[in-house]
Order: C-alpha cells, then sequence, then structure tokens
C-alpha cells in the first residue's frame, strides 16, 4: 500500500487561544485551592456543572484529570498503586490512574502548568451515574480522603426513549441537590443566575456541534483526534462566556479551511467513524498511523457526547434533567444504534472503527453484537481494536497498526 | 529486462518463521524456502531469499518485485512494498481456492479469520486479542512443560482414547490444569490432544464461519491432525492449500506480481 509517513494533519491555529484560556483555568482553581477564597467542587463529566457555577463553585472535573495522565502516559505508572489498594486492574483506568496519582502526590498539572504541584482540594463531590457506575466509587474514596460531603444524581441507565417516567425524576434530584450546596457554598441559589449559566451553556453545545459537524465537508477540516483535544472547554468551561468565544473563533477557522478547500488529512481517500474512548497515550500515535494512510478518523460518538441540544434556560431543571439523560452512554442499543446510523450518513463515512477499552464497558459497545448489527444493516465495514482509555498494559501497539492496515487495504478493495 | 526471466517474490516475517515464495510471470510457484526468524528479521528474510531464488533457478538480477509481510514486513531491505499478513493470507488463499470461503490461519504468535468473497475481495477479518493461547506459541509453550518434541506433538495426539478437557483462555492457567492432569495420571496423548482442541476451540469463538473454510498457517502445516479435529468440530470439510505455511508469502508475491503489471 502506498503510505506517506511523512503526512500529517493540519494543525489548528486556535489551538494556542485555548491553551491560553485552559490555563486560565487550571490557576483560577489552584488559586482558589490555595487561598481557600473560593468554594470549589468536583463534577463528573456530564454532571450538573450549571447549577455549581451558578452556585458560585469553581468546578474540577477528575475525568479531565485522568485524560491528562493518559495523554502524559504518566497513568500506566499510577494505576499499580490503586491497584494495590483493593482498586482492580479492570475498572475505570481514570479512577486508577487519579487516585493512584493522588497517592503519589503527582499530577501531570505541574508540568503544564508551572507553580500547581496538585489538584484543587474540594469542598464538595458532585456525581451523576448517568455515564457509569464508577464515578460514585471515585467520587466517594475523595470524600473519605477529604472528610467532604458527596452528593449526586442516580440516573436510569439503558433507556430506549427518554420519556416523562425518566426526567422528572433526575430534575427532581437536581433539585434536592440545592440545600446542601446552599449550605456549603453559603450563597443562596438564584434561579435567574442558573438560567444565565444554562444558557451559556446551551451556546456552547450549539458551537461545539457546529465545530464538530463541519467535519461532514468533504474534504474534513477536522479530524477526532483535534476533537479530543479541542474538546477540553466544552467539558470544563461550559456555562461561561469564555468557552463561547473559543468556539467561535475555531469555528470560524474550520469554516475558513471549508472555504478554501484545505482537508485536515490531505489526500483523504477514507472517512472513518471512532466509536469509543481515545487511546489517551496514543492520540499522536492513532493520529499519525491514520493519515499516513491517508485515512482521516473524523467524528466520533465520544465527542459528541457534549452535545447538549436539551439545554433550555427558560426550564432549567427538566431540561438539564433532559439533557443529561438524553446522551448515548445512558441510552440502550438500539437508541444508540439509530444515532450512529445517522452519524454515519451525515458524516459520510466509510467504515468504523471500535475501540474496546478494557477498562470502560460504558463507552464500549462492540460487546453485545453492534458492529455486526450495524454492518449487516448499514453495509459500512468496521474494526474492532483492543486497547484502553489510559492503561497502555493493555494496547499491542503493532496489533492496532497491522489491524488498522488491512482494514483500509479492505477498504481499498471496495473502492 | 531482455531475455531474462523475471521473478516476482513475497516474503512473510512470521514472529516464529520466515516464509518467502518466488513466482513467474505466468503465475507459477516456483520456489520457496521457510526458516526460524531468529532475532535478526533482514539477515533471516536475506537468507530466505538466496535459498529462494536457487530452488527457482533465479537470481537476484530477475527480481522484478518484492513484497513483504507479517509481523517483521517493515525490516525486510530488499522489499519494494509492504501488505499485512490478512490482505496476502486472502490472495494467496484466494489463489489456490477461487471461491468465497473462511480462512483460518493459525501463526506462531496469532491467529487469524479471514472471510473473502468470491472475487477474492475481503469482507471482513478478525485477529485474536492479546493472549497467544490457541496460537502456535501456545503449542511451543506447552511441548516445553510436557517436555516433548514439537514435531511429536501431532502423532500423539493422534493416539488418544480419552481426551483430557482443558477450560482456560489463559496459556498459564491451561499450562496449571496440564499439570494438574500429569499429577492425576492422565495420558500424555489425551493430554496433548487436548491441547490440540482447545486451540482449536479458541479460534472457532473469534467468528462465525461461512460455508467453506480453509485452514493456514506453519501450524497446521506440521500438525495435521488439528484439521481433522477442526472439521470434526464444524461437521464438514476442509481445505487445505498444498502450502499451508506458505500462504501469506505466496500472497504477497502475487501481489507483487499485480503491483509491477499496473
Ligand atoms: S465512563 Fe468509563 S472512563 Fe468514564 S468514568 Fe466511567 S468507567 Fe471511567
Amino acid at each position: 500500500m502506498a503510505k506517506d509517513k511523512t503526512s500529517w494533519r493540519k494543525p489548528i491555529k486556535a489551538t494556542k487561544e485555548m491553551g491560553r484560556i485552559m490555563a486560565e483555568y487550571f490557576y483560577e482553581l489552584n488559586d482558589a485551592s490555595k487561598s481557600r477564597r473560593r468554594k470549589i467542587a468536583w463534577c463528573t463529566s456530564v454532571g450538573p456543572a450549571e447549577i455549581l457555577r451558578a452556585m458560585g463553585f469553581l468546578v474540577h472535573f477528575p475525568e479531565n484529570h485522568g485524560a491528562m495522565l493518559g495523554a502524559s502516559r504518566m497513568a500506566t505508572d499510577m494505576i499499580p498503586v490503586a491497584n494495590a489498594r483493593g482498586y482492580s486492574p479492570d475498572i475505570c483506568s481514570y479512577l486508577t490512574a487519579d487516585v493512584g496519582a493522588y497517592l503519589k502526590g503527582v499530577t501531570p498539572l505541574s508540568k503544564a502548568y508551572p507553580g500547581i504541584d496538585e489538584v484543587p482540594k474540594p469542598d464538595v463531590l458532585v456525581f451523576n451515574t448517568n455515564q457509569c457506575r464508577d464515578v460514585q466509587d471515585w467520587f466517594a474514596w475523595y470524600a473519605k480522603e477529604f472528610g467532604v460531603p458527596i452528593v449526586g444524581i442516580h440516573t436510569h441507565r439503558g433507556i430506549v426513549d427518554v420519556t416523562e417516567v425518566h426526567v422528572p425524576s433526575i430534575a427532581g434530584q437536581m433539585e434536592a441537590l440545592i440545600p446542601p450546596l446552599e449550605e456549603i457554598s453559603g450563597h443562596k441559589f438564584d434561579m435567574q443566575e442558573l438560567k444565565r449559566v444554562v444558557g451559556l451553556s446551551r451556546k456552547c453545545s450549539d458551537l461545539w456541534q457546529e465545530v464538530l459537524f463541519t467535519a461532514a465537508s468533504v474534504p474534513s477540516p477536522l479530524t477526532f483526534f483535534d476533537g479530543t483535544i479541542h474538546m477540553g472547554p466544552a467539558v470544563v468551561l461550559r456555562g461561561t462566556q469564555q468557552a463561547i468565544d473559543y468556539y467561535e473563533l475555531l469555528l470560524a477557522e474550520l469554516k475558513e479551511r471549508i472555504a478554501n478547500g484545505v482537508a485536515a488529512v490531505e489526500g483523504e481517500r477514507f472517512r472513518l467513524y471512532w466509536e469509543g474512548m481515545p487511546v489517551w497515550g496514543r492520540l499522536s500515535a492513532h493520529a499519525k498511523l491514520f493519515s499516513g494512510l491517508r485515512a482521516n478518523v473524523l467524528a466520533s460518538t465520544y465527542c459528541n457526547s457534549w452535545i447538549f441540544k436539551d439545554f433550555d434556560p427558560d426550564d432549567p431543571f427538566m431540561s438539564m434533567a433532559k439533557a443529561y439523560t438524553e446522551l448515548f452512554i445512558v441510552r440502550a442499543d438500539d437508541a444508540k444504534e439509530k444515532y450512529i446510523e445517522e452519524m454515519l450518513e451525515f458524516f459520510k463515512v466509510d467504515g468504523i472503527i471500535y475501540h474496546d477499552a478494557k477498562t470502560c464497558p460504558y463507552n464500549t459497545n462492540c460487546r453485545y453484537g453492534m458492529p455486526q448489527r450495524l454492518e449487516q444493516k448499514t453495509g459500512i465495514p468496521s474494526l474492532i481494536i483492543n486497547g484502553d482509555l489510559n492503561d497502555l498494559r493493555m494496547i499491542s501497539d503493532e496489533q492496532t497498526q497491522t489491524n488498522v492496515e488491512a482494514f483500509i487495504e479492505q477498504l481499498e478493495e471496495r473502492k | 529486462m531482455g531475455d531474462r526471466a523475471p521473478a516476482y517474490i513475497g516474503v512473510d516475517v512470521g514472529s516464529s518463521r520466515t516464509k518467502l515464495a518466488v513466482f513467474d510471470a505466468a503465475k507459477q510457484l516456483l520456489g520457496w524456502h521457510v526458516r526460524k526468524s531468529g532475532t535478526d528479521f533482514a539477515a533471516t528474510a536475506d537468507a530466505c531469499l538466496q535459498a529462494g531464488l536457487q530452488m527457482a533457478g533465479r537470481t537476484a538480477g530477475d527480481i522484478v518485485y518484492t513484497v513483504s509481510t507479517g509481523y517483521g514486513r517493515k525490516n525486510v531491505r530488499f522489499a519494494d512494498e509492504t501488505r499485512t499478513e490478512i490482505g496476502c493470507h486472502a490472495k494467496g488463499c484466494y489463489y489456490y481456492f477461487p471461491m468465497a470461503v473462511s480462512i483460518i490461519d493459525i501463526g506462531g504468535q496469532d491467529n487469524k479469520i479471514i472471510k473473502i468473497d468470491d472475487r477474492g475481495q475481503r469482507i471482513s477479518f478478525k485477529m485474536n486479542r492479546k493472549c497467544a493461547a490457541g496460537t502456535g506459541a501456545f503449542l511451543e509453550e506447552m511441548s516445553a512443560r510436557l517436555d516433548i518434541p514439537l514435531e511429536d506433538m501431532d502423532g500423539l495426539a493422534r493416539k488418544s482414547t480419552d481426551m483430557v478437557k482443558l477450560g482456560s483462555f489463559c496459556t498459564v492457567f491451561s499450562g496449571t490444569e496440564v499439570l494438574e492432569n500429569i499429577r492425576r495420571g492422565k495420558q500424555v496423548s489425551d493430554i496433548v490432544k487436548g491441547l490440540f482442541f482447545s486451540v482449536i476451540k479458541r479460534v472457532m469463538e473469534m467468528d462465525s464461519l461461512t460455508e467453506r473454510v480453509v485452514m493456514t498457517g506453519g501450524v497446521v502445516a506440521n500438525n495435521r491432525y488439528l484439521v481433522q479435529m477442526a472439521e470434526e468440530s464444524i461437521g464438514r470439510k476442509i481445505l487445505v492449500p498444498e502450502h499451508p505455511q506458505l500462504t501469506g508469502a505466496i500472497g504477497a508475491a502475487l501481489y507483487a506480481l499485480e503491483i509491477s503489471e499496473t
């Protein structure tokens, strides 16, 4: 196969600005943690961040920290520390890497942001089990460690259609968080402020969707690997103006690429969909592997997970409840398959890569026959790669490479 | 090229053995060679080339194009291009059996199931996951544990009258199961057949099979009883090419021929 190892995805100019706002975010948290001048809440990545912001908390997202441990390839050395404390190598490797790093007294933040030597200390831990059970166990460990309260939302899982039965119960749980959070924050809950924050989150989400959907252009101006980096603000800064400003900037750059016919992967021959989590410690290796084969992995369920179409500032609790339950990860395979099918068509996809992540069954969708069903229905072939989000002990680079090359050869034969 | 007799080379550098095939322009297999891959893949491939050319009655000057494949495909100094072993196995199989088939390849380090349609195009493929259970490496490990030469395993398995059942997924756990059976006084032939059967089981659970099935790979070449056991397991005949171990190298040589024709 004609392979050009020199080809590479095009760098995005806006990245510098993202670096700036992310640095601001982390330093603000660090200052608050040191001075104790502002309260800090830890929140799950698709948890009720809007409520926390509206109540004046600064918000830290342990999953974001977990991903940083993965991307910096520190995770594999941290995980065994948590394993030795009884947290199995088979459970969430964000959890084990994060707890392991805490126990070792290290953080990737120090390297990225000089002067920060630890994660910000929480005043409260807030989870939503919409994504998995692991987050609750993870936060519970820290609640004990720091001696701070833990509160959470218990979401229904495996839902086909989100209905009246589900939404009010989740909204009720969200409202029930208010009294304890008022006590911890020392702030009275202000409905107007929540509406404002939900409005900002909605705007951020709409822009993030626009950014991701630029990948439907042929050639695509964006790759999935770019998406995993640029989703930072949508995760940790949604509900703020900075996130909105940033995505406007990024969107303008991508639109300019489209107008000029600029491809993220030069000579794009194949368009692929990524189903599952990224392998954080192999982001650039995977980006190179695919772009070297002139294949662009350009869309994913994962990056799309921070699109919350239902946020409505006029009805914040019910709409947040709906948005955080409509998510892909919360749903049954019927709903998931319908969604992926739509995405395959929208992004004009030639093939699907499923990542079977050893330690995250929740973001792994190839274990119950989905690839076979979707392939039968759409005729679009797929490949499963075995790996993990953070634990590099679960990875064989050689196998991944051979599988990906063979898959591209297979697509070539079909053209 | 003048009056030179063109030669097309395919070389498959596997984790355990390196295989080389020499073809002419009429798609005839002229020569081949197999040797242990060892630790210096490049040198092994060079040595295979020498031997293969000699058998084919060709010289290095006759080579038109070379495609390398397999685990060490990028280490072959004289290759013009690389292809994955998945593609090469499919092509090599289709050369012998031009029809829609499922190919079961049992290699030194990994197993594959590749499905091709009646035009020889790949429909899907699966490689085994990380563990070596069910691969050639597994049988090698067990032959060392039982202190039986690898080449005696096939004959022993055929003598079995009461096969031992081994249940584990894992090579290490299977080893423990084997020890347990030795302790219980089981016949070695029954244990070896149990090992063979576990290889078959590991492969069969990788993917479903279509009507026609082909088996390839070095493990199959050296342990033909595996084919018989697989036939018993699926209840139908299995096709085996003339040189099961060379399938990948043959496919690579056919790619070399195809590429140089376009
Ligand atoms: S969804 Fe998966 S990766 Fe995310 S916190 Fe839960 S188990 Fe970990």
